[in-house]
């Protein structure tokens, strides 16, 4: 009996915490498919309208209402993707063979450069951003792909989570593969990579996330708004935030642009608790 | 891995950390290297002469009323948003934990806000506290509370808690639940066997054993609260009204990029790199005694 009441009381508070976490967007989509006048004049209904169609539709294609111009969110999710992919796949190859010169290696200067590396895990890009711009500018990164990319590719997470993996691997399946012909680059290929690929798709979800959501460094390297990534793009539309805007596109935009980051997270949920957990070790 | 190397080429690893080496160069160590130099110079402001000032530029910036305040609030800021976060997580986890009916569910429903933006969340909570279109904001007008958070201070702070609490709560549940999970179950069922309650099982068995999960979400929740909610700033209130939400990040950024004060901006992020380190290093000196001792 006690234990029957205990489960109804831990159902109320995981119900409440999802209700909480849940109600905003909730509210995000409904308010993605009422007109702008509905919004605007503070009657939000807390049911879906009819409008939600041509929402969509106009901000995916054009971006820009009555009261607010943006960007297509056609364009914006091109360039959030890019970013990410580019991030996620950069990161996880440059810290893989970063990884496998430590571990598998020794050379003179090996402790320093895991020294160097292990030191950028202290230092986010937000701390020392300033001086970063100017770098990228003076490189002519600015409004460039390179220039989004290529900064953020620093991060010692990666390299710090393959060498834990990379120190399990036994020695003697190494050992095999040597006699058997094989030089460092196939050994890595063929053996390495594949006993390595559930943190490479643990570390993915991570990295996917943070290069979609990345918001400082593309708010300072681009200017163009044929470059601005859809967070970004949002938090512009929004501007000073007034009531008569155009709500209903701003709502829809976010919707899509929580989608996908959203998406990725729940399909591989598996990876991405074992990823986090793993790199806190 | 100790003893010989695997393998004995004497080019190749330099190849191999040359892309990791090669970036962290240019935008870490280069950036860094500039900011504590810009700190201990200063320009006039056409940027003609240039001049070596040693720790003037921290003496102004330490003087400042404005950068005490940053700090204060900062603080306060990074206190108000771990603590609740952690508590929040931390029930959400122990229900969670249970071997309820639709277990799963809870838990993934629980998670996804983690692939949101620090600013995706602001936005969301923007529309819902918007002061004349927001529902939640006409519904607190509707029971008397005068709501606008473009005006009020207290207000605005309050409003970018929530916003950078409700993102971090996933975050912690995650590491929550695995600590919870890697409890052995025997040690609570012998508690249990004493007569122990399950009040008296959490506090006296349960918590203990979270302590290194709680430590390590501390460290990262200030990190976060100081660094990442940046967006959730800049996409509310941009650091307003007045000075009521401008913490050491915002103010680093308005100063360094909108009003051009280089030197004054590069002592700041001198000031921040230090903290972030301090933090780190506390972490990593606190995993490696977890190492050996348990």
């Amino acid at each position: 009996m006690r234990e029957l009441r205990q489960n109804g009381f831990a159902h109320l508070v995981l119900l409440v915490g999802i209700g909480i976490l849940l109600f905003p967007l909730y509210m995000a989509f409904i308010g993605s498919t009422h007109d702008a006048a509905t919004i605007g004049r503070g009657r939000l209904p807390l049911t879906p309208g009819s409008h939600m169609v041509e929402n969509y539709l106009q901000a995916w294609n054009y971006g820009t209402g009555e009261r607010v111009a943006g960007t297509p969110v056609r364009i914006m999710m091109a360039n959030s993707l890019a970013m990410a992919l580019a991030i996620a796949v950069g990161k996880i190859v440059v810290s893989v063979l970063a990884a496998y010169a430590v571990v598998f290696f020794r050379f003179p200067g090996r402790t320093f450069f895991f020294w160097l590396i292990f030191l950028t895990l202290m230092l986010p890009l937000e701390v020392r951003i300033i001086p970063s711009y100017k770098v990228a500018s003076d490189l002519g990164l600015l409004d460039s792909f390179a220039g989004l990319i290529l900064p953020l590719l620093v991060s010692a997470t990666g390299t710090l989570l393959f060498r834990q993996v990379f120190l399990t691997v036994p020695r003697e399946l190494l050992d095999a593969a040597k006699i058997d012909g094989a030089g460092p680059l196939r050994i890595l290929v063929s053996v390495i990579v594949p006993l390595s690929r559930p943190s490479l798709a643990a570390l993915f979800v991570i990295l996917f996330v943070y290069g979609w959501n990345q918001y400082l460094w593309p708010l300072l390297i681009t200017t163009d708004p044929k470059m601005n990534t859809i967070v970004i793009g949002i938090v512009k539309m929004l501007g000073t935030s007034e009531a008569m805007m155009d709500w209903n596109l701003v709502m829809a935009t976010t919707v899509m642009a929580l989608g996908v980051p959203v998406a990725v997270v729940l399909l591989l949920q598996r990876w991405l608790v074992k990823g986090l957990v793993e790199t806190e070790k | 891995m100790t003893g010989s190397p695997v393998f004995k080429n004497k080019l190749l690893p330099y190849l191999l950390v040359a892309p990791q080496i090669a970036v962290t160069g240019v935008f870490f160590v280069w950036p860094a290297a500039q900011a504590i130099q810009q700190a201990v110079l200063r320009s006039d402001p056409f940027g003609l002469r240039t001049r070596f000032v040693g720790l003037e530029n921290f003496k102004v910036l330490f003087s400042d009323p404005y950068y005490l305040g940053a700090i204060r609030l900062s603080f306060l800021f990074a206190a108000a948003v771990t603590l609740v976060a952690l508590s929040v997580a931390l029930l959400l986890a122990v229900m969670a934990h249970r071997p309820l009916r639709g277990a799963r569910v809870y838990k993934t429903l629980l998670i996804w806000p983690y692939a949101l933006a620090p600013a995706m969340a602001a936005v969301l909570w923007l529309f819902l506290f918007q002061p004349s279109i927001g529902i939640v904001a006409r519904a607190l007008q509707g029971v008397g509370i005068a709501w606008n958070y473009t005006l009020d201070g207290g207000q605005a702070f309050f409003l970018v808690v929530l916003a950078s609490v409700w993102k971090l709560v996933s975050y912690n549940f995650i590491f929550f639940l695995a600590g919870l999970q890697a409890i052995p179950k025997s040690l609570l069922e012998a508690a249990r066997v004493d007569g122990a309650s399950s009040r008296r099982v959490f506090w006296s068995v349960v918590f203990p054993l979270l302590t290194p999960t709680t430590f390590f979400l501390l460290v990262m929740n200030t990190v976060y609260a100081f660094i990442d909610t940046f967006g959730v700033i800049d996409a509310l209130t941009k650091g307003g009204p007045g000075k009521a939400t401008e913490t050491m990040v915002y103010k680093l950024f308005v100063d360094g990029y909108k009003n051009f004060q280089i030197n004054s901006s590069a002592a700041q992020s001198v000031v921040l790199m230090a903290l972030v380190i301090l933090l780190t290093a506390v972490q990593f000196r606190f995993i490696e005694r977890r190492v050996h001792y348990a």
